[in-house]
């Protein structure tokens, strides 16, 4: 991001029309969101979902494991991904939402397709990524981050992943594992802690 | 072609922290580093486009296969908005919740209260052209959770929304008035601003109340707003 966008930013939140009334304040998950939990939507190529028939792109599979400060597995989580098309495009015929929850050993896993690189803002140009949300028991507001995929030309330039710090750009940069399938753990606290976004 | 307009950065005091000493589930939980703040492009300002056709609605969570669940059958219904008092339209709204005994339909829940064949504690509406959605339900009981000594969760019924755009998907709880346990729960008190607390506890309804059939709350649910200008291209 360059610092002329961040101070037109900046000078938009700190605009005078502030809402009349504040967004409602979010709460725990808890531990019993399964019961809105659909295993089917981890698979956003189902056959009787929204993208039934989609045959674009590249078909991949998402996995990792989160783990707490103690690196102990995250087994209750619900992770939902929200991602554009092979086209880079978020309002077309493929309708990037799944949602999965984690196994005992923290682990999740989507079937999507690979998404293309993003229009940012301006003239940049966002290398293809995946937005991920956790909800949980004692996450009182759900952290996002995002997924890239190493060795894509487009992450050095790309505006989220420059203005993280060297050392902990790894914690966004999904490594190949296999064929077609891309693999990102997601620490919580502590060392390798995640880079977590302020959407 | 102009840039999304930026949301609006969370109002001080109105949400609650990650680091909550009183909650023991934080504790392993929140991250230490501060988080990144990014500017709003296509991939924050778009969102999940979820229609009745692949989301189906149930609005009514009331009754099982046939028969009626166990309890106080309540109405509850409100408006889903934005910061400028928009109306959130075709907002899709997942609700869960224990039953009457204060008993989850979920295999982690042992607590010693009993089941209800008839009540699965789960529903999903959409919101309309105005913004209102409305569904009806079982008032749910106190359970107890082993966050400290004594401790009891106030009754309450999750909310989960997907709005316009990326960053106003929300969880919250919506909690019921008068509740004694509700000065005592450290999830509720959690969020610093009192105004912001009491936005969260429903209020009866006489207009929503179905005469000879079931009280009624109003709950209306905020999701955050973009600023009013949208940009042109910054350099």
């Amino acid at each position: 991001m360059t610092a002329t966008s961040r101070d037109q930013d900046e000078a938009l939140h700190e605009a005078p029309d502030r809402p009349h009334q504040p967004a409602t304040a979010s709460q725990t998950a808890g531990p019993y969101w399964h019961l809105i939990d659909h295993p089917e939507w981890a698979d956003l190529l189902r056959a009787d979902g929204p993208n039934a028939g989609y045959a674009d792109g590249e078909r991949i599979v998402l996995t990792g494991r989160i783990t707490d400060g103690d690196g102990a597995p995250c087994g209750d989580m619900m992770v939902e991904i929200w991602q554009a098309d092979p086209e880079g495009r978020y309002d077309g015929a493929f309708h990037g939402f799944g949602r999965c929850a984690t196994d005992r050993e923290g682990r999740f896993r989507f079937v999507t397709v690979k998404p293309g690189p993003v229009r940012g803002r301006g003239n940049a140009i966002q290398a293809p990524h995946v937005t991920l949300s956790l909800f949980a028991r004692g996450l009182l507001t759900h952290l996002t981050t995002r997924l890239y995929f190493a060795g894509e030309a487009l992450n050095e330039a790309d505006p989220v992943l420059s203005a993280v710090a060297a050392a902990r750009r790894g914690t966004l940069v999904a490594q190949a594992a296999g064929a077609g399938e891309w693999r990102l753990d997601i620490r919580l606290q502590g060392d390798g802690e995640t880079v977590f976004l302020e959407v | 072609m102009n840039d999304p307009a930026p949301w609006l950065r969370v109002a001080p005091g109105t949400q609650p922290p990650l680091d909550v000493p009183a909650y023991g589930s934080t504790h392993k939980r929140y991250p230490k580093q501060a988080p990144l703040r990014i500017a709003t492009t296509l991939t924050e300002a778009s969102a999940p486009r979820m229609t009745g056709a692949h989301y189906p609605a149930h609005a009514d969570l009331s009754r099982g296969p046939g028969w009626e669940a166990q309890g106080e059958r309540i109405i509850v219904a409100g408006r889903v908005l934005d910061e400028a008092g928009r109306p959130v339209r075709g907002a899709m709204v997942e609700i869960w919740q224990a039953n009457a005994a204060g008993r989850y339909n979920h295999p982690g829940d042992q607590h010693a209260a009993p089941l209800d064949p008839n009540f699965k504690g789960e529903g999903r509406v959409f919101t309309d052209e105005d913004g209102w959605y409305r569904y009806t339900t079982i008032r749910p009981g106190a359970y107890p959770w082993r966050n400290h000594h004594n401790a009891w969760r106030p009754v309450h019924i999750h909310y989960s929304l997907f709005g316009a755009g990326f960053a106003q998907r929300l969880i919250t709880q919506m909690y019921f008035p008068g509740d004694p346990l509700l000065p005592l729960d450290p999830i509720f008190n959690a969020t610093p601003d009192p105004t912001a607390r009491e936005r969260l506890v429903a209020r009866f309804d006489l207009d929503i109340t179905q005469p000879e059939w079931a009280l009624g709350y109003r709950f209306d649910i905020v999701l955050r707003g973009r600023a009013a200008t949208p940009m042109e291209n910054p350099q």
